[in-house]
């Protein structure tokens, strides 16, 4: 009896040993070579990798450690059709997405117009606006 | 730290009360309960009292049948639409009356909090109540289902709105309610500016009710996209199944922006953080963008199903299929992704410069193409069909009217530039009075009244339907088109006094009469209700399907069985039912029933309702013992229920056919 | 043993909580979205006070993040072998998890009560309000999976492996994954991130 649920759940989990390793390996690598990198700028006193080179980086290896997992550990692609979990995971995405960078470019948009410092701001300054 | 935190006997001296004094409301109240005691005794009622409340907690209070709490919702929802418009009645009563040298029959500070209850009850409690209420009801029938895909998880959700609803009661009789508008934005809302329980109330009453609306929003959208009758595809669905799909998609995204939010405010009053704070680093506006990244969606979710009801009102009452079904679902969906595109509108005037004023603008602009889209659908439905002017309908040719002018002003408040003139003004309250009232009530009374002899056996008095109609809209228009026109005179929202040279006491006459008129219109309503029920015997709906519907809620008998259907319908096409009765549907031997899984009664979810009230109160008034017992309660609870194994029952083959067998031998066609 | 009986196949039944937990787990994903937001919104709201690069010791975070991700893996190895119904397996993998998570949680309090004891509590700024309740959330949902890992090894061991348990553990499982899921984003975003840009 403890045999046969293997095949019913087969295709809600698609789990096998194989997956988890590789995904544990490139997680932990991904993990590795982002603070490897943050290191090495903060001991080069912020020089190398340089902010602008740096941040994408990390950024990529984010998103790239977070699809490992996905498909992974949470074998998110393995349904067969319909593809719900797919479906609404790339909703949540587009949610995450448009609140968080709405919301930056709200909150910097307030900032620079009504910046907490008052009225010597630099919107005067970058516009020109003499008193 | 006294054992009952912040909580004194003061909290319970209002004004008038104060004045009594407290001894003497607490003699009173025992003398009551004497007597009360003491007739029940006299007459012999203690064993009614008893067997009644036995039955009310069988077969409702526990009971995880989505008509019995769908019913439940609606009956609460009802009664706070009572207290709504009661704050309603005494916003006008002040405005007429607090002008010049006179300041009206409020005080400043009740004033702030009877508006704040008023906005908070009606989107929360009445709003949603109702809604939850329909979609329960109503769902599970339309896609041949026999239950929701988590039947007790629907029984938690309505007794955390219960709760919730319990809480916003309490804080009329201990202690006060918020007095910063309905959305409590900070500075106002921290402690420095508002050091009392009202804010408190106001944040655990609504995030406890919307922990319960977020997990509804989960269940719904499971059931619908998981549990339909073989053969009924995505666009084989009924059009309201549509709308509370993507409204469920609304409530399960937008809901954790308000838990968040929320907690992040209780987090500043309690622990002293300095999120939303004036000072210490903290941003108020961010608040406001994310508490309208929630409260704009919140306002689709409201809105879609009530669409969804008019699309099968006005099919049904047209005797015609609905007009473009595939641009409807195309509207909804498109609606549904816009809604999170324009929440900025909201507040135009805090600061944003151009180029975020006017994407957010466009957005705006944009977002009422799909709902016009819908209106002419309806309109072309009932175009060439054979319309029945029943109640239902007559609601929904109100929301006609009124939606549609108040959408107008909607798309013309989404140019910043003139939103700069009309924002927080009376102008803004009524247009979006005009979309809730005209749009939401409208649309939820007419499914109140369609589906009730669905779900109760019999019809409501037309008559007094009618009345209660023309009561509404003649109401509606006298109570908030002066507000139009008061808020282009420059009449500020939330005003407690003016000046009598400002020329507006006379229209806040109008408004005055047309609330008194609405309030008529709800007691056409509840006449109608005392009525309906005395004369149910005479208006049984016999056949199950009374206004010869379209879909499969009108192939059960009426009232629908606590099973729904004994065997699940397969489906072949759109409107399932009229394609049923077309073809003339006869079943050529006698049905093959199997045994089904039904879930067993559950008391878990109102006790872990209840653990949720202490854990909310024990947080307002800071008595941090409770806030942990109520806290361990419903974990015990939660984990006493989910590893239950035993949670279903079986209804037998045998049972089945008796109950069907019985029900064709009412007469009633299965 | 108990089998659970509905009038759908064991199949579908199991994939409509599965589902409905996944949904589940997307709103929580909105949830910590908007934590993220606020937390993006004031890490620079510091108020005179210390900002990320001041207070966090990366080795320290490198730790909690790889004791975090091993248990990730050593919980889809209780999965594995719920799967082959090789109950003791299932107990001692659930142990090692819950052994990890524990541990991370410690390092997790620690690194909070230091920065109390230091004086930069939550009270102390918008970025310190916004970085311990991004951080505190996380924590919390931790806790809560580990008081179910407790709950389903209590069940494991007194019910077997069975029906129920099997599906109970995947959904555990999936909420556990999601769990180190965000924290490479707060990894990411709070701390190494915090580190680079001071």
């Amino acid at each position: 009896m403890s045999r046969d649920y293997h095949s019913k759940t087969a295709s809600v989990t698609a789990a096998t040993y194989r997956a988890y390793i590789v995904g544990f390996f490139l997680s932990v690598d991904c993990t590795l070579v982002a603070y490897a990198l943050v290191v090495a700028h903060l001991n080069t006193g912020h020089q190398w990798p340089s902010d602008q080179v740096l941040l994408p980086i990390i950024i990529f290896l984010a998103l790239a450690q977070f699809a490992v997992q996905l498909v992974y550990f949470l074998h998110l692609g393995h349904e067969t059709s319909p593809r719900w979990k797919l479906l609404v995971f790339g909703f949540t995405t587009l949610i995450v997405a448009i609140l968080v960078f709405g919301s930056l470019w709200i909150m910097n948009n307030l900032n620079y117009h009504q910046p907490p410092g008052g009225t010597d701001s630099y919107i005067i300054k970058d516009e020109g606006i003499h008193k | 730290m006294s054992i009952l935190g912040r909580l004194t006997p003061e909290a319970l001296q209002h004004g008038p009360l104060a004045a009594i004094g407290l001894v003497n409301v607490a003699i009173a109240g025992a003398v009551a309960a004497l007597v009360v005691v003491g007739l029940l005794s006299y007459f012999h009622l203690w064993s009614r009292l008893v067997g009644g409340a036995k039955w009310l907690w069988s077969e409702w209070l526990t009971s995880l049948d989505p008509k019995k709490i769908g019913v439940m919702y609606i009956v609460l929802a009802t009664l706070m639409l009572l207290r709504g418009v009661a704050d309603a009645g005494m916003i006008r009563a002040q405005q007429v009356l607090s002008v010049g040298s006179s300041h009206g029959v409020i005080p400043v500070d009740t004033f702030q909090q009877v508006f704040s209850a008023h906005g908070t009850i009606m989107i929360f409690f009445v709003a949603m109540g109702l809604m939850f209420g329909l979609i329960n009801l109503i769902v599970p029938l339309q896609i041949g289902a026999r239950d929701v895909a988590f039947p007790f998880m629907n029984s938690a959700s309505f007794w955390l709105y219960a709760a919730g609803m319990a809480l916003i009661n309490l804080s009329l009789v201990v202690g006060e309610f918020a007095a910063t508008g309905w959305l409590a934005y900070p500075p106002l809302s921290e402690l420095a500016y508002s050091p009392g329980v009202g804010v408190d109330y106001w944040i655990w009453s609504i995030q406890i009710a919307g922990i319960g609306s977020l997990l509804s929003g989960i269940n719904f959208l499971v059931t619908i996209l998981k549990m339909r009758a073989p053969g009924m595809t995505l666009m084989k669905m009924p059009m309201f199944v549509w709308s509370v799909l993507n409204s469920m998609v609304l409530v399960a995204f937008a809901f954790p922006i308000l838990t968040a939010t929320l907690a992040m405010l209780a987090l500043d009053r309690a622990l002293g953080m300095h999120f939303f704070t004036s000072s210490f680093g903290g941003n108020p506006m961010m608040y406001i963008n994310l508490i309208w990244a929630w409260g704009h969606p919140e306002v689709y979710i409201l809105i879609l199903p009530a669409f969804g009801v008019f699309s099968e009102v006005v099919a049904t009452f047209s005797q015609k299929r609905l007009f473009g079904y595939k641009s409807m679902v195309w509207a909804l969906g498109a609606i549904t992704f816009l809604s999170f595109t324009v929440w900025l509108h909201h507040f135009f005037t805090m600061g944003a410069g151009a180029n975020v004023n006017a994407f957010f603008g466009i957005m705006t602009a944009v977002i009422a193409v799909p709902t016009g889209v819908k209106v002419f659908n309806w309109l072309f439905t009932m175009y060439r069909g054979r319309v029945h002017f029943n109640t239902p309908m007559m609601w929904f040719l109100g929301f006609v009217m009124t939606f549609t002018i108040g959408g107008m002003t909607g798309v013309l408040m989404s140019i910043p530039a003139i939103d700069f003139q009309v924002h927080n003004t009376l102008f803004l309250v009524a247009h979006f009075h005009n979309m809730i009232i005209g749009g939401v009530v409208f649309g939820y009374f007419a499914g109140i009244t369609y589906w009730f002899p669905k779900i109760f056996g019999f019809k409501l008095n037309e008559r007094l339907g009618r009345y209660a109609f023309w009561c509404w809209v003649i109401g509606f228009c006298l109570a908030f088109i002066p507000l139009y026109i008061l808020g282009l005179m420059g009449a500020a929202r939330r005003l407690d006094h003016y000046d009598a040279s400002m020329g507006w006491q006379g229209l806040f006459i109008v408004a005055g009469v047309g609330v008194m008129v609405i309030a008529l219109g709800i007691g056409f309503q509840i006449l109608q209700m005392i009525v309906s029920v005395r004369a149910r015997k005479q208006n049984l709906d016999t056949t199950g399907d009374p206004w010869n519907g379209r879909t499969l809620e009108w192939s059960t008998v009426s009232p629908a069985p606590f099973y729904n259907f004994a065997i699940t319908p397969g489906v072949h096409g759109r409107d399932p039912f009229w394609a049923m009765k077309q073809s003339g549907h006869v079943r050529s031997e006698a049905p093959k029933y199997q045994d089904i899984q039904l879930p067993k009664n559950s008391a878990m979810g109102i006790f872990i309702a209840a653990f949720a009230f202490a854990f909310g109160f024990s947080l307002i008034w800071h008595i941090w013992w409770l806030a942990v017992v109520a806290l361990l309660g419903i974990i015990s609870c939660l984990i006493l229920r989910l590893t239950n194994d035993d949670t279903e029952y079986t209804l037998t083959a045998a049972e089945l056919a008796r109950l069907e067998s019985k029900n064709s031998r009412k007469g009633i066609r299965s | 043993m108990s089998e659970l009986k509905t009038n759908l196949p064991a199949s579908r039944d199991e994939s409509k909580t599965v589902f409905g937990f996944w949904v589940y787990l997307m709103t929580d994903c909105v949830l910590f979205a908007s934590l993220f937001a606020t937390f993006a919104v004031l890490r620079g709201n510091t108020f005179g006070g210390p900002s990320g690069a001041d207070l966090f010791s990366l080795p320290f975070v490198l730790g909690e993040t790889l004791l975090l991700l091993t248990s990730s893996f050593t919980m889809g190895l209780a999965v594995l072998a719920t799967q082959r119904g090789l109950k003791t397996q299932v107990l001692a993998w659930l142990a090692v998890t819950v052994f990890l998570g524990a541990a991370f949680l410690t390092m997790e309090l620690t690194e909070f009560t230091n920065l109390v004891r230091e004086g930069n509590s939550w009270v102390r700024s918008g970025f310190l309000s916004s970085f311990f309740t991004l951080v505190g959330t996380h924590g919390l949902h931790i806790a809560t999976g580990l008081l179910w890992i407790g709950v389903m090894a209590a069940q494991v061991y007194r019910r077997g492996l069975g029906h129920a348990t099997l599906r109970r553990l995947t959904l555990l499982s999936m909420f556990w994954h999601f769990l180190d899921l965000i924290w490479i984003f707060i990894f990411t975003i709070v701390y190494l991130m915090g580190a680079v840009q001071g």
